[in-house]
């Protein structure tokens, strides 16, 4: 067993080794002084940081995907809190139907659906779009927004709430004064996945630029496709400080196990 | 069914309706209509021509091989991580979290740095003389499926972790003080028991690769799979209507694989 153990982990060692690797490669490509994306990196130099701010673009679509997640985050939490807590709440025919429904965007490839945004809703509904790409972010959110409420919502005794309605709390003020407390951590985890599941989208912003609008990792995507200098390894690790903080504060809110729960 | 739930459910329906449902409807309805006539022209037209069966079974190929590599690379390292101890399984876990997490855009990006042609891999088989001239890796189907199986080898790890914490250990101890070796104990007890979720896991990597489009962009270079098929014909060659065939195409795909795969774990699971 003992031979069997070190096989295993030096094996868990390499995938590790594979997972990371890249993401440690490109952390410190993005400290190269010269033009052209180099490893190791021929020197040290903190210009390719520099140039991120210095490219508009950059600054403006980082300003765009903030807005549009969390405005869409708003709009997922309107519909969203509500349907979980009934899905929770209450014991009816076709819950679990109601509930695949609500899931089925994580299903519909987003390519897929980013498509048909772009078909009926600028084009047949007219909508302009910003609007297309705010309710598209909202359309992919909601699940999480869903599920990961809807989990917090199981390990809520309701009891309490009835308790709080005997005693003659409306059942507006009670969801507010004692639902909506007890679940506080849950609705800010869900807010914090939700928003990297949104600030990172491709599949569906790739349809919904324009004019004057783009997403984060669009520019990404087509600052990649048209030059290779270290910038996007500058704005990479920005990225990755930014969602290791995130990380940090979703397991105080309510650990990893929601991630292992399929 | 409660009124209190259906007024509570019923913004959300409507969203969903609205946004989704409807747009799918409607795009699934159009690729059998052209001239105001009923029609399956829209996907004969594809399946006849060679150049889009080639691109679907690149995918295909793609896919499958994707998930195989996931499966092997993800179910012993997520096997030693539920047996590991509880510190280094909570740094275990969070350091698969962590890239799935990241942007796709950024985890593509790095392996641009790492298989281009000086990228990390060639220069370092130049500069030993291993080869000649850079081989081409960037931009091939190997290519793609390396960025996949880094894309959603996390996943996997993360699913079957779940499974494995839930696995009765009880059965595993009784199997060994009844004289089976440890490996035995494993072949018998624990990989029957956490088949249906190398499944389910299979599943989410299956379907994920069958649909990313951000690393076939970026890696697959002139290499087209259906999605950044479908993306070429709706953006830069604005035939919609060849586009909602290949949309349509992926939903059919995706349903039957999640259909057929849910099926098969469902039954291979002892709980029923």
């Amino acid at each position: 067993m003992k031979e069997g153990n070190r096989m295993l982990s030096l094996y868990t060692l390499l995938v590790f080794i594979f997972l990371l690797g890249p993401l440690i490669i490109i952390s410190i490509t993005s400290f190269e002084p010269g033009t052209v994306l180099k490893f190791p990196p021929e020197g040290f130099s903190l210009k390719w940081y520099q140039n991120i701010f210095e490219v508009s673009a950059f600054m403006e679509t980082f300003k765009t995907s903030i807005i549009i997640s969390l405005l869409g985050n708003l709009l997922a939490l309107l519909v969203g809190v509500p349907a979980a807590y009934a899905l929770s709440r209450y014991r009816f025919r076709g819950r679990d139907t109601l509930n695949a429904i609500f899931l089925s965007p994580v299903l519909i490839p987003g390519i897929v659906l980013g498509f048909t945004l772009l078909r009926y809703l600028i084009v047949v509904y007219g909508l302009p779009i910003v609007a297309g790409l705010l309710i598209g972010h909202t359309v992919i959110m909601l699940p999480f927004i869903i599920r990961v409420i809807a989990s917090s919502l199981e390990n809520f005794d309701f009891a309490v709430e009835e308790a709080a309605q005997s005693l003659g709390a409306s059942r507006l003020y009670t969801f507010f004064k004692v639902v909506l407390p007890n679940i506080r951590s849950g609705i800010l985890a869900a807010i914090l996945i939700a928003f990297l599941e949104s600030f990172n989208n491709v599949d569906i912003s790739v349809f919904m630029t324009g004019p004057g609008i783009s997403t984060l990792p669009i520019q990404m995507l087509t600052y990649v496709q048209n030059y290779f200098d270290p910038t996007i390894a500058a704005i990479s690790v920005i990225l990755m400080v930014l969602t290791a903080a995130l990380m940090f504060i979703i397991e105080r809110l309510m650990g990893f196990a929601y991630f292992t729960k399929r | 069914m409660n009124k209190r739930a259906i007024y509570l459910l019923l913004p959300g329906l409507l969203f969903l309706a609205a946004f989704m449902l409807v747009p799918i409807t409607l795009t699934i309805a159009s690729t059998f209509v052209q001239d105001g006539r009923l029609t399956l022209e829209g996907y004969l037209h594809f399946f006849r021509d060679g150049y889009f069966n080639r691109i679907l079974l690149t995918t295909l190929r793609v896919s499958v091989v994707t998930t195989l590599v996931c499966m092997l690379l993800g179910y012993p390292a997520a096997y030693y991580i539920s047996r590991t101890s509880a510190r280094k399984k909570s740094l275990l876990l969070a350091l698969s979290i962590f890239p799935l997490l990241t942007s796709p855009v950024v985890r593509s990006f790095s392996w641009m740095i790492i298989l281009g042609k000086k990228g990390l891999i060639n220069s370092f088989l130049v500069n030993t003389g291993l080869v000649a001239k850079p081989l081409d890796i960037l931009y091939t189907p190997a290519a793609m499926m390396i960025g996949l199986v880094h894309l959603f080898l996390p996943l996997i790890i993360i699913t079957l972790l779940g499974v494995m914490e839930n696995l009765d250990h009880e059965l595993v101890r009784a199997a060994r003080s009844l004289g089976a070796s440890p490996f035995a104990a494993f072949r018998k007890i624990t990989f029957p028991l956490t088949v249906p979720g190398l499944i389910i896991g299979g599943i989410l990597v299956f379907v994920g690769s069958l649909t990313a489009y951000t690393t076939p962009a970026l890696l697959g270079g002139k290499e087209r799979v259906v999605s950044t098929f479908l993306y070429q014909n709706a953006m830069t060659l604005n035939d919609w209507q060849a586009a909602s065939v290949i949309a349509v195409i992926m939903i059919v795909i995706t349903f039957v694989v999640v259909g057929l795969m849910n099926a098969w774990a469902n039954r291979l699971n002892p709980k029923g």
